[in-house]
């Protein structure tokens, strides 16, 4: 999501008639708000009468809320699970990407004449239109009749075959003639007035419906898109009037997604009807991409996602492998699989753009901000949407704030939405610049952050953390590092920010059938993060009868259309639409038994998977029983997201990380000893699931924080570490203890009253707060990541820094 | 990855028969397959002997120690006599990699990988190691280049069990169908680059190695590997330290100190282990051996953190190996 927007996304027409209060056919409903054990109360909302009764908190509900087993566990760990990776079907070829093998050039000619001779190939295709990366705002000034090579490792043509080792060989005999062009690998030398230029003139990328992208509005001159520029109260003479300035560079790499699965598809073309398996994101975004490229009616595309090994923000859209798979299918009427290897997920399909910020915040005495001033360049590759002013904007209250964001252009794979677009990079100077300055005013760091961060939930958070032993073990004074000898122990912390946003492409339906079985439909896919589960919990709560017996069928555009799952939005936005449909349909249900109880649909409820009556009329029935009595097969009901019932209210949430670090200051490593992790999510539907998502979510911080880095090899423009061996992801033995604390943070939003998870899991937050650890283990700021040996001996011969205790 | 025939052998001999026209070993596969995926070897026949069941096993005789070459890490690190006797070699083969690749690779494959350098791992680089004539890493990046006999090929030495093997001086028995039986010894085994970057040893194409043997160590032998790296999973060493010790009560009557990742070939330190002949073990003197290792180290732009990495590499692992510090926490594997 772009750094700077806070409006949820919604329909401005459903948005109008919502902001109209009171409006028709609204009742005003008593609604749980605030943190049970701190600030937990009713408040008022006006409220839909077509709305269901209002969810109690958690503690008195049977299913939501509750942790049963994931739905899809016993398919997943036993292998069973089938992912797009895995489809074979019959006739089925496979495709190979033939990638660019020089940085930056104009392809003179593709010649595929030995390819498609040999023996196995059926359809060779040169890519003729990019998907992804920016586009330039002249298309004139590039003219070309390929798609001009930008990066080494750009899609330039596929081949199918029947056999992917025959693609395999096939795609080496395709012939392409470059007309190379200089480049272009390093931030700060394409910064340099003569670098050799990306583009020929300002050029722009659109977001997904994942967020990524960077503002279109913009100067650009030579490499630099940008600045982007906001500017709020007066800071310069916030700057004047401050009693102390903390300023500080940082730097931080560039972080490839490598989702486990790679993005591919297997495409189907078929003449009334083309199908494609996609590991995606987004089924309806599969879907819309093909529908505007192959300019088809979205009723003749189905696409369908049963099981995705993850995507962190990179998997929407059909894509390069999407669009290609889909015209060979076209070209040789057989289905084609076409999946990227390795290499071409870390060259082509996405990632976290580098950051060199420079930060300045000037305080009061008593901490009181009174400035905030953020210059950032960052490389999304020949992409944009390297921002990442986010923190600086919404974590701290700041009267005065100047931020200027820019991108950078450089010949390598475009970026894309990744977990927390900018805001680790943003957190990692924010958030160290605040300790910072509370270790310049002597304050202690939660103190300080009580006084400038006005959010009552970070504060509960907060003080969770003030009371907690690891917190109460940190030695205030930096670099007095309780350890002994070469090992220094320290505390940190950092919190993070994300934004609500709710999508209102949210449906689902929900069936009864008159066997008394049970399901919900939706469109929706689950990414790894157990939605399945959730819309099972939210039906067993409205029937009474256990998730268990919940058919949920999902991951199929054939079905109502279900959110795409970026920014935090699958659950909020849909488990009020699956509430709301459950509701209804259990309100037909009953109708639809009653006569044949002798009864009123009103006398009856679901509850202990019986249906019993209110006035005792009659004797408890079993649910499927009762089901026998309806009058007809099925009854259903289809709902759609409405508007939150008070948007203008709680539009962000968070959390707040402490790191337990030790230094081994001779080897110049630092051990994540222990990470302590309060965050909130709205009602936490399924509370297991909310901690895997901050366990992935701190694991894949930390892994940002030490380890991982996109190295280009500055003189050739390859990166060096396309695989997973030199690209260093965190394993199990650099996983410390994690200890996540969820709360429950009622905000009386929805039917249901869930925010999302997936971003604000500690993603955001580990860095800094590793950092901060760092800091008060040496004595030492360590401004640049990932904090390797080499780095970390290097901050290391620096003095500590006094200036930073009062 | 190009096509090939897959022979799969249960002899010596039927193995060493197959091994003509091109044809590669494939032991534990692990190095292997990551060679042919990336494009670098495409041999059109593979010979498994995997499933050769005489190179197999640990045997304790008069000498010391004979190791079939398919004995797999993972046995060999488990082996009491080789814990109790040779915690070098348990150490190096239990912390190599990860517990499922040691589970995989073999003794013989182990010694026998390519070397780590990404510029010689990548398809997209032509260089010295492939027979071209230049090499990357001096003008590229070279954060994890070898800081010592770097002039010709920068490229580092991946084995850990070479490192324990080459401190405990091992032996290597190579096999030929026509040549019949050799033996070499460990620290004769490997080809400097500058000899020739393109052949890492002195194995043969039609040579299969069939075991290893190690001496019995002189009685008051204490040894000890760590191995350090960005990560402590999944990941190659930046700095690792092989230490053997003769002791006699608290002196040192002979030390072999000897390095991995810091050169093309294992690397043993005459000027390390000079420092603690005759000496007791303190770490004062550990801390001077691991000082003294880096003598005549040329770290080139990107890997000078490496010469500051090896000395405490050292020092804690002469510690560890006279039983005055516990195996260090900060180590990996
Ligand atoms: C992430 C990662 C980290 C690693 N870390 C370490 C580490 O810390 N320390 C370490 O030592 N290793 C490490 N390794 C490497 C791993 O231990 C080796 O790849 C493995 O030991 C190779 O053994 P293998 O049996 O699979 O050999 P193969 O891959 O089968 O063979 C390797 C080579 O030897 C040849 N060969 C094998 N056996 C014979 C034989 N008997 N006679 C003749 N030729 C033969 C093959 O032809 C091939 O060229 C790591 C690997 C990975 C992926």
């Amino acid at each position: 999501m772009a750094t700077t927007k806070l409006t949820p996304e919604v329909d401005p027409l459903l948005q109008a008639a919502a902001n109209a209060a009171p409006a028709a056919g609204t009742e005003t409903v008593q609604m749980p708000v605030g943190v049970p054990g701190y600030t937990l109360r009713q408040e008022p909302r006006q409220v839909p009468v077509t709305e269901p009764p209002v969810l109690p908190v958690n503690k008195d509900l049977q299913y939501i809320g509750k942790s049963p087993t994931r739905w899809d566990s016993h398919a997943k760990v036993s292998g069973t699970a089938r992912y797009t990776y895995d489809m074979q079907l019959p006739g089925m070829l496979y495709a190979k990407f033939v990638c660019a093998s020089v940085p930056h050039a104009r392809i003179v000619s593709v010649d595929t004449s030995e390819a498609e001779k040999l023996p196995g190939v059926k359809g060779v295709y040169v890519v003729q239109h990019l998907l992804g990366g920016a586009v330039l705002r002249n298309p004139s000034l590039d003219p070309s009749k390929y798609p001009i090579v930008r990066y080494a490792g750009q899609p330039v043509a596929a081949v199918a075959a029947t056999h992917p080792h025959i693609a395999e060989q096939a795609a080496q005999l395709v012939k392409v003639q470059y007309d190379a062009k200089p480049f272009v690998v390093d931030m700060t030398q394409a910064r340099q007035p003569n670098s050799p230029q990306v583009f020929p003139g300002p050029a722009d990328q659109a977001g997904s419906a994942g967020g990524g992208g960077g503002p279109h509005d913009v100067p650009q001159t030579g490499n630099v898109h940008g600045p982007s520029i906001h500017k709020k109260g007066d800071p310069e003479q916030g700057f004047k009037d401050a009693d102390v300035i903390v300023e500080g560079k940082y730097t931080t790499q560039v972080q490839v997604h490598n989702a486990l699965e790679t993005h591919g598809v297997v495409a189907d073309w078929k003449p009334d009807l083309l199908t494609v398996w996609a590991s995606t994101q987004g089924t309806a975004s599969v879907r819309d991409e093909l529908a505007a490229y192959f300019k088809m009616p979205k009723s003749q595309i189905r696409v369908i996602t049963e099981f995705m090994g993850g995507g962190f923000g990179a998997k929407f859209g059909a894509g390069n492998p999407g669009v290609v798979a889909a015209q060979l299918s076209k070209q040789t009427g057989a289905p084609v699989w076409l999946m990227l290897d390795r290499k071409q997920e870390q060259l082509s399909a996405g990632n976290r753009p580098s950051s060199d910020q420079t930060l300045r915040i000037g305080a009061k005495k008593d901490g009181t901000i009174t400035a905030m001033q953020l210059i950032s360049y960052g490389t999304a590759g020949c992409g944009t949407g390297a921002g990442c002013a986010g923190p600086v904007t919404h974590l701290y209250d700041s009267p005065n704030l100047h931020t200027e964001e820019n991108d950078v252009f450089i010949n390598a794979g475009p970026a894309a939405a990744f977990r927390a677009p900018g805001h680790p990079q943003g957190a990692f100077a924010l958030e160290q610049s605040i300790d910072e300055l509370a270790n310049k005013l002597n304050m202690d760091p939660i103190d300080l952050r009580d006084k400038i961060d006005s959010n009552p939930v970070r504060r509960v958070e907060r003080q969770i953390i003030r009371e907690s032993a690891l917190w109460k073990s940190r030695n205030p004074k930096p670099g007095a590092g309780a350890g002994s000898g070469y090992l220094k122990r320290g505390v940190g912390l950092s919190q993070s920010v994300w934004y609500r946003f709710i999508r209102m492409d949210s449906s689902a339906e929900v069936r009864v059938h008159r066997d008394g079985s049970i399901e919900v439909l939706s469109a929706v896919q689950d990414i790894g993060t157990g939605i399945k589960t959730v819309m099972a919990q939210v039906l067993a709560e409205q029937f009474g009868v256990p998730p268990q017996q919940i058919a949920v069928k999902i991951g199929d555009t054939n079905y109502p259309i279900g959110p795409n799952s970026g920014g935090s939005v699958t659950t909020a936005s849909l488990t009020p639409a699956v509430r709301d449909a459950a509701w209804q349909a259990s309100q037909k249900f009953l109708a639809s038994i009653a006569p044949a109880l002798n009864t009123t649909a009103d006398d009856l409820v679901l509850t202990g998977g019986e249906v019993r009556s209110k006035s005792g009329k009659l004797q408890p029935v079993s649910f499927r029983r009762a089901a026998k009595k309806m009058d007809t097969d099925v009854v259903s009901a289809q709902a759609k997201r409405i508007p939150d019932y008070d948007p203008a209210k709680y539009d962000t949430y968070g959390g707040v990380d402490v790191a337990e670090v030790e230094v081994d200051t001779e080897m110049g490593l630092i051990h994540v000893k222990r990470i302590f992790a309060v965050h909130d999510c709205g009602r936490p539907m399924n509370p297991m699931q909310v901690k895997n998502q901050i366990n992935g979510g701190l694991i894949q911080g930390i892994s940002y924080a030490l380890y991982e880095n996109r190295l280009l090899d500055p003189k050739f423009g390859y990166m060096v570490n396309p695989n997973l061996d030199m690209y260093k992801i965190a394993g199990p033995r650099d996983i410390p203890q994690l200890d996540v604390h969820v709360i429950e943070s009622y905000i009386g939003q929805s039917s249901t009253d869930a925010s999302g998870i997936g971003e604000a899991a500690g993603v955001m937050s580990a860095a800094a707060a590793i950092a901060n650890a760092f800091h008060n283990a040496t004595g030492v700021r360590i401004r640049s990541t990932p904090m390797t040996p080499a780095v970390v001996l290097e901050a290391l011969k620096q003095a500590p820094q006094r200036s930073e205790t009062a | 990855m190009k096509q090939f025939t897959l022979a799969d052998c249960t002899t010596e001999s039927a193995a060493l028969s197959q091994l003509n026209g091109g044809a590669v070993v494939k032991a534990g596969g692990v190095d292997l397959l990551d060679l042919m995926k990336s494009g670098l070897i495409a041999p059109s026949r593979l010979v498994n002997i995997r499933n050769i069941s005489g190179m197999n096993g640990i045997q304790s005789t008069p000498d010391g120690l004979k190791i079939g070459a398919l004995t797999t890490l993972a046995e060999i690190s488990e082996n009491p006599e080789i814990k109790s006797q040779y915690a070098i070699l348990s150490d190096a083969c239990g912390h190599a990699a990860t517990p499922h690749i040691r589970n995989m690779a073999t003794l013989g494959g182990n010694l026998l990988q390519q070397n780590r350098c990404w510029y010689f791992r990548s398809d997209d680089f032509a260089c010295l190691k492939k027979g071209k004539d230049v090499c990357f890493a001096f003008d590229g990046l070279n954060q994890y280049h070898a800081i010592f006999d770097n002039g010709t090929c920068p490229s580092v030495a991946p084995s850990s069990a070479a490192v324990a093997l080459l401190g405990l001086n091992a032996n290597v028995e190579l096999s030929s169908a026509k040549r019949g039986k050799r033996t070499v010894a460990l620290k004769d085994f490997y080809v400097k680059p500058e000899v020739n970057p393109m052949t890492r040893t002195v194995i043969q194409p039609d040579e299969l190695l069939t075991a290893v043997t190690v001496p019995k160590p002189a009685s008051g032998t204490r040894s000890a590997y760590q191995k350090y790296g960005d990560k402590k999973s999944f990941d190659w060493a930046i700095a690792d330290a092989g230490v053997v010790l003769e002791m006699n009560g608290n002196i040192c009557r002979k030390a072999a100190i000897v390095m991995g990742a810091a050169s093309p070939v294992v690397r043993r330190s005459p000027e390390a282990e000079a420092v603690l002949q005759g000496k007791p073990i303190t770490e004062e003197t550990a801390r001077a051996a691991g000082k003294a290792a880096m003598q005549g180290a040329q770290p080139l732009s990107m890997n000078g953190y490496k010469v500051q990495l090896f000395p405490v590499a050292i020092y804690r692992t002469i510690l560890l190996a006279a039983g005055q510090m516990g195996r260090d926490p900060s180590a990996a594997g």
